[in-house]
């Protein structure tokens, strides 16, 4: 679905059709050594994941096979904490967990592929894999103010209304 | 409804399947005429087409003989948004993403002396 050759110069994003899987497309102008370190050094990781204009304190960050991580995005009233643990953490594939607190048991298993695409640039192909086609809309439609539910909402009305 | 709207982002995974929303989104057209641009057979528009109307994304008339497909552009609309806000905010972490790169030497280890600090960018 993604065409060798072509560059992705701004982030793509696929919801997988066979598995309930999101993935996330991005070429960047970096080695892939640069994107792992950003990725697995904690004070590095903390400076770009945002949210945006949301402080990030990492609380724990153990980047080797085995490890864990938690960190907390916001302030007082308004933070919010996730975490999971590190399976593999290899330049090649960085293979993690990744938990919301508010959401204990929805755990995405998320992996992170970096390939040399020439150039000096570097395709970044990250994937969450959920634990069911439920949870992997909710995650995409969690960055919408209005959730999935009012989603699921909208679609009972069209349904009821005979519009589909 | 969840298997339903997984159904509609399903759908829309497939760039083929997004070209065809595109196309019917400045009118209905049967299944010949969306497959006229396209170096591939009738019958595999075809298969498109159902995919997107189990989905819901699309429906066809039943009295018309000519069954010309539909836009339900409700639909569309609602999952694309979704889909618009995830894929924007990705893009705004990974913009971030890029000015810190600049800050790093080959080996991913950050500069002494910042080019985006030089540049008055600090974030």
């Amino acid at each position: 679905m993604t065409t060798p050759g072509t560059d992705i110069t701004r982030a793509r994003i696929e919801a997988d059709e066979r598995v309930p899987m999101i993935h996330i497309y991005r070429d960047f102008a970096a080695t892939p050594a640069q994107l792992f370190r950003a990725h697995t050094d904690p004070d590095l990781f903390a400076r770009w994941i945002g949210p945006a204009g949301m402080g990030v304190d990492i609380g724990y960050w153990d980047a080797r096979d085995g490890g864990s991580w938690r960190y907390t995005a916001g302030h007082g009233e308004e933070s919010t904490a996730f975490r999971g643990c590190f399976h593999t953490v290899s330049e090649e594939r960085v293979v993690q967990t990744f938990s919301w607190e508010e959401m204990p048991d929805a755990v995405a298993l998320e992996t992170l592929t970096l390939d040399e695409i020439g150039a000096g640039r570097t395709r970044l192909h990250a994937t969450s894999l959920c634990g069911s086609f439920e949870a992997r809309d909710g995650l995409l439609a969690s960055a919408m103010e209005t959730g999935v539910n009012d989603g699921y909402d909208a679609i009972d009305r069209m349904l009821e209304a005979g519009e589909l | 409804m969840a298997d339903q709207l997984s159904r509609v982002f399903a759908a829309l995974a497939d760039p083929t399947r997004r070209d065809i929303i595109d196309r019917l989104s400045s009118g209905d057209a049967t299944v010949t005429a969306i497959a006229a641009p396209y170096d591939v057979s009738i019958q595999a528009v075809s298969k498109h087409v159902k995919v997107l109307e189990d989905a819901g994304l699309v429906t066809r008339s039943r009295q018309a003989q000519r069954r010309p497909v539909h836009l339900e552009a409700e639909v569309f609309d609602l999952a694309s948004m979704w889909l618009e806000r995830y894929q924007r905010r990705a893009e705004e972490r990974f913009q971030r993403l890029d000015t810190l790169l600049d800050d790093l030497d080959e080996d991913g280890t950050p500069l002494t002396h910042p080019r985006t600090a030089q540049k008055g960018q600090a974030s």
